[in-house]
């Protein structure tokens, strides 16, 4: 490593000064527009406007945040997103898991052929209105299910999980069956145990897909009441500008001051940051995974 | 003649059999061996089989005059009348060619930048600082494109948003942004990078941490500078994986994020916004034409299949792995 050192040329000296300048700068950008939207979140309205580019408002106010959480609009559409993101993130998981380890066996007759049948659908499906239409024969429309049922696997994830308990080595399993214990309890007390990385990352990816649901929700949910965070979102900070897709009008009141469209956002995405740090812990592991040809 | 070769072959043949037989009984064996196993699977498969399958074979609505009223079965079949119809819409050419750009904006403006950055990273030597700058990078990926679409509109916004603002006090003056049909392009590339160019660095990263480190040092020896050490070490052993995700991206042809392309879409923009994905919400769901948008969708689904194959077999045909 010293005999290294000794070895850079200015060419690789200069080489090294633009790289760390131009990565420091990409990942200030990236991350440059949320700290503008909590700072102004913050802010007065009056520092708003006199500001050109705020990051640390002066003067710090609630105002924003005491005006979006005065009327119950905001609560119950975080507590939709709450109930969705952890009712969804367990059920995910339970068929996930199931039919990640089954399919884990070598041993399994047809196992190629399901595989196959899965990934197909990575490839190809029947699109958005055969899938309104199941959606609606099976009764979910207008109910949060259906935030949720027509999403139970994602083939990728369970691609990853499968990959994770191919992994394991089949001896752990085979002494645990002559022992006695049958395939139930060896999923559950010992293949599980042992994936708790995997696990935890793909219970958070689902976390953060059923926390960001969108597009489930203005195709399958028409009451309001019934609108997750994501939704209203959109609602207050892209419709009530005034630019909308078909020109009518959603909402009858002015269009919200700038700091409480700021602080809507930060509600919304709060909850991903706060998971963030787990995330990252596992997440390059579980990527990798899903990288590895199904 | 004929009998003896018959006699001859006898034996042989009825082992075969009974190994055969055997073989079955084994396989039958072995299933119920795994009953408990094929009950995990159940819930999976059935999930797959209504939530995936069955839309798949709604798609014979697309073939029909469907009425919710009557269902698939009662429905008048029209043949190809809905696929003729959109072939013959001047909106259709719209819908293609905007669709067209933003894959072609995806493929020759995204794609490289995750590589790019990958190899950047690759050439950090000090770890807090990767992982810091990986750290920041990853960040947008996990936010949703409500939220990535409602920051870039309060930044973007002509009443108080920053980049206006910005712009008008060095006398470019205010663009509107949002409601342009020029700027609609730039934008969602720059939102697609945004999002994602970060988070794509990691299977790259991943390809290069396998690369001997001998090969790097056998390099500099040879007097190779860092520039060079990238093209003929780093890039050839990271070249499977930038062809088997170029593929899966060519695939994805025309998966151009439906939530992204309807959260910016609007009246101003729909010439170059609209895109297969929209106009098949549009055109089904607040329309009500359930049969002509089924077709859309079909059309694109399949094209999307074609491709898919196509690149795959591309992709064989230069001797790379491919992904089936």
């Amino acid at each position: 490593m010293a005999k290294e050192k000794q070895r850079i040329s200015t060419g690789s000296r200069v080489f090294d000064f633009f790289n760390y300048l131009l990565l420091g700068l990409l990942g200030i950008i990236t991350i440059l527009p949320f700290i503008h939207v909590l700072g102004s979140s913050f802010a007065t309205s009056a520092e708003i406007a006199n500001t050109k580019f705020l990051i640390f408002p002066t003067e710090f106010s609630l105002s924003a945040y005491r005006y979006i959480f005065s009327t119950d609009t905001i609560f119950r559409a975080l507590f939709v997103s709450i109930v969705v993101t952890l009712g969804g993130t367990l059920w995910s998981m339970l068929f996930s898991t199931l039919t990640a380890y089954g399919l884990s066996r070598r041993d399994l007759v047809g196992r190629r052929a399901i595989n196959f049948m899965i990934v197909f659908t990575l490839l190809f499906n029947g699109g958005m209105i055969p899938t309104f239409l199941v959606v609606q024969q099976t009764g979910l429309l207008n109910s949060l299910w259906a935030l949720v049922i027509p999403v139970t696997i994602n083939a990728f994830n369970m691609i990853i999980l499968r990959s994770f308990f191919m992994n394991i080595p089949a001896g752990l399993e085979e002494s645990a069956k002559i022992d006695g214990a049958n395939d139930f309890s060896i999923l559950f007390r010992i293949v599980i145990p042992i994936s708790l990385p995997a696990i935890a990352t793909i219970s958070l990816f689902y976390a953060v897909t059923y926390w960001n649901t969108y597009m489930h929700a203005i195709l399958y949910l028409a009451d309001a009441d019934k609108w997750p965070v994501q939704v209203l979102l959109r609602q207050i900070v892209v419709l009530a500008s005034g630019i909308n897709y078909d020109g009518a009008s959603y909402t009858d009141v002015p269009p919200p001051e700038v700091t409480v469209k700021m602080a809507t956002i930060v509600v919304a995405t709060v909850p991903v940051l706060l998971v963030y740090p787990f995330l990252q812990k596992y997440f390059a592991k579980g990527a990798l995974l899903g990288s590895v040809k199904g | 003649m004929e009998t003896t070769t018959n006699a001859k072959v006898k034996t042989p043949l009825s082992e075969a059999r009974e190994i055969k037989r055997m073989k079955r009984a084994d396989t039958w064996k072995k299933i119920k061996r795994n009953k408990l196993i094929y009950l995990m699977i159940l819930p999976g498969l059935i999930y797959f089989l209504i939530y995936k399958y069955l839309p798949m074979y709604g798609l014979i609505i697309s073939f029909q005059d469907y009425k919710p009223y009557k269902g698939i079965r009662e429905s008048e079949w029209v043949g190809l009348e809905h696929f003729e119809r959109l072939f013959a819409s001047a909106e259709f050419w719209m819908i293609f060619k905007n669709t067209l750009i933003l894959f072609g904006l995806q493929v020759f403006v995204f794609f490289p930048i995750p590589i790019i950055i990958s190899l950047m990273l690759n050439e950090v030597r000090h770890g807090f600082f990767k992982r810091g700058v990986q750290t920041l990078i990853y960040i947008p990926h996990f936010m949703s494109w409500v939220v990535i679409v409602s920051i870039s509109y309060v930044l973007l916004t002509l009443d108080g948003g920053i980049i206006n603002e910005i712009l008008d006090s060095i006398g470019l003056g205010k663009i509107n942004f949002l409601m342009n049909d020029e700027w609609f392009r730039p934008m969602y590339i720059l939102q697609v990078i945004w999002r994602e160019a970060g988070w794509g660095t990691i299977i790259f990263l991943a390809a290069i941490t396998a690369v001997d480190p001998q090969l790097y040092e056998a390099a500099r020896m040879d007097g190779a500078n860092r520039f060079r050490q990238m093209w003929h070490i780093t890039i050839p052993a990271i070249r499977n994986v930038i062809i088997v995700l170029l593929i899966l991206k060519i695939g994805d042809v025309l998966e151009l994020g439906f939530e992204h392309v309807y959260l910016l879409l609007n009246s101003s923009n729909r010439n170059v916004a609209e895109i297969f994905d929209t106009y098949v919400y549009v055109a089904g769901l607040q329309q009500g034409q359930f049969s002509y948008s089924t077709a859309v969708g079909f059309f694109k689904g399949g094209v999307g299949l074609l491709m898919v194959v196509f690149a795959n077999w591309l992709a064989k045909r230069f001797n790379e792995e491919g992904i089936y």
